[in-house]
């Protein structure tokens, strides 16, 4: 059973050519360098850049063709971090993602709970009344985690989630993340190779724009790749660095 | 949510009754409705139209003030900061110059031609700059403010007037069919805009988390563009460009309510109503039988307000 597949995928100058095919569930990591194409790619995923070339579809339909909030049913993008300019509560900005189930102006009980659930899964629920603005990054990503999964999704789209994260913060987000692996698509984008190694079920490396390498981490993440497309001589220790919370 | 909306709307009654009964000569509302002179005119047609005018004036620039702030992300974006009150006083100015009936529409113009100006010159990829935006919008005014002087100085003797009175931003009489048109309009294009109000509070946060959200931002920033030019660009053809009314109250009224536009909007309406009435009722009083431009009073209040809001410990989070 497979969710995404791409097929000649390409965008302007930033994706050329990608193909792959992703399974219904499962943390699949995207890494690469600078200007690879990992957010673009992301960004086509999840519906928001078009028109791009070729093909990408979900669910055996293209992605440009899906209705936006039936997709927004099915998929849900987290982007690298959210700038809050005005006061909105914790709890509003979870509540946002039930807007592709809203019929009207009002919440319904069936969001209320849905929120509440997201924000208990999120270990967001003590500051549901506070202001957005004034969390700490590590909240703030939590937050955005809970509004992006009540919106019950199938597949989960995340743009560098732990980039603005502390270790500790990092490990428990990856290990939220391989939990909600089991049940939908999981799809990060990540600079951290030991976090890719670590947590994913499958490592996919872009360079300029292509895909370099797409396979269980253990395998694609060598150091001749690594070598190759980072431009760093990596070391395979018997034992990785491990932090542990 | 419910309970604001209803008190904003008491509020607004009060000071609706209150405000034609206030000013340079005590009248009296019972003399006034039964048609006895010189109460009847000055409560019907002296006083009444003009806190209509204030009204609908006040309410389409707070509703647009919200806009302009959710749609750029811009805490100091509004009607005036952005120069868009400017390009709609430059097309009424050049109407009056051409002795032009369609003022409104000249405004309205003006005011979309500033907006895409603006809207061009701050685009930045996929981002706006908020530097760039605030520093456009001044150079816009200045640029209608030269335009405005030189057609004054071309204009003749009653051009000349009719423009500097209409310019210190005014709300003298109006006909009633002319604000039943605004009415239509004010009211029609408001409630289109609060009938998204949920979707304006995704696009408040960034266009990708609207629309992964399943909302249309496309269409709804287009739909915001053109409300905010035909509310601004139609009440300052009526009144002149009267100034941060769209700064004040939408601020206040998110240190109140919060962010939710399903709150914000129709208080904003109804607030900013309100305000512009009081204004009003206080420019033709302080100094009565003398009567201050609104437009002075709205930016007496609201020019310290914007260097506050600029200045304030809140910079960080804002700007």
């Amino acid at each position: 059973m497979t969710s995404f597949i791409a097929r000649q995928l390409g965008f302007a100058y930033g994706l050329h050519d990608a193909r792959f095919e992703f399974p219904r569930s499962g943390l699949i990591t995207i890494t690469g360098p600078n200007g690879a194409g990992k957010s673009t790619l992301l960004g086509i995923l999840a519906g928001l850049r078009s028109p791009y070339h070729g093909s990408c579809t979900f669910g055996g339909k293209e992605v440009r063709h899906w209705p936006k909030r039936e997709f927004a049913r099915k998929v849900a993008f987290l982007p690298q971090s959210v700038r809050m300019e005005f006061p909105f509560t914790v709890e509003e900005v979870v509540l946002m993602g039930r807007t592709p189930y809203a019929s009207g102006w009002f919440q319904t009980a069936e969001d209320r709970s849905a929120a509440e659930e997201a924000m208990t899964t999120t270990d967001t629920l003590t500051f549901r009344g506070r202001d957005f603005r004034t969390l700490s990054g590590g909240e703030a990503q939590r937050v955005i985690l809970a509004s992006a999964l009540t919106q019950r999704p199938e597949a989960l789209l995340l743009d560098e989630p732990a980039t603005h994260l502390d270790l500790r913060h990092q490990l428990s987000l990856y290990r939220l993340l391989v939990e909600l692996a089991k049940s939908l698509l999981v799809v990060a984008v990540t600079h951290d190779l030991n976090l890719a190694l670590r947590f994913s079920d499958r490592v996919m490396v872009l360079e300029d724009g292509r895909v370099a390498a797409d396979g269980p981490p253990a395998e694609v993440l060598n150091p001749a790749l690594i070598a190759r497309v980072f431009e760093v001589q990596a070391t395979v220790h018997a034992r990785w660095l491990t932090y542990e919370a | 949510m419910k309970r604001s909306v209803l008190s904003s709307a008491a509020l607004l009654a009060i000071v609706v009754i209150v405000a034609p009964l206030l000013g340079s000569s005590h009248i009296e509302l019972g003399r006034a409705f039964a048609g006895r002179s010189p109460d009847h005119e000055i409560f019907f047609y002296a006083r009444l139209p003009r806190v209509i005018l204030a009204l609908l004036g006040g309410a389409a620039l707070s509703v647009t003030g919200v806009l302009f702030q959710c749609m750029l992300r811009d805490p100091l974006a509004e009607p005036y900061t952005l120069g868009v009150s400017s390009g709609a006083s430059v097309g009424a100015v050049i109407a009056i110059c051409l002795g032009w009936r369609a003022t409104g529409l000249a405004s309205l113009v003006g005011a979309a031609l500033v907006l895409l100006i603006v809207l061009g010159m701050a685009v930045e990829g996929r981002r706006l700059s908020s530097f760039t935006l605030l520093l456009t919008g001044v150079t816009m005014n200045s640029m209608a403010f030269a335009v405005i002087l030189f057609l004054h100085n071309l204009a003749s003797f009653s051009q000349s007037f009719a423009i500097s009175r209409w310019l210190m931003g005014g709300l003298d009489a109006v006909e009633y069919s002319t604000l039943a048109g605004l009415a239509v309009v004010v009211v029609a294009a408001s409630a289109l805009v609060m009938a998204y109000a949920p979707h304006w509070n995704l696009l408040a946060v960034g266009d990708d988390w609207a629309a992964s959200r399943g909302v249309s931002t496309v269409r709804l920033t287009a739909l915001g563009y053109i409300a905010g030019s035909v509310l601004t660009g139609l009440v300052t053809s009526l009144t002149g460009p009267i100034g941060f009314v769209g700064l004040i109250v939408p601020h206040a009224l998110r240190l109140k309510l919060g962010a939710d536009h399903r709150a914000l909007l129709p208080c904003a309406f109804l607030l900013g109503g309100a305000f512009l009435v009081a204004c009003d009722t206080l420019s033709r009083t302080v100094i009565a039988p003398t009567e201050i431009p609104v437009g002075v009073l709205t930016a007496l209040c609201g020019g310290p307000f914007f260097l506050w809001l600029l200045k304030s410990r809140r910079r960080s989070l804002w700007l």
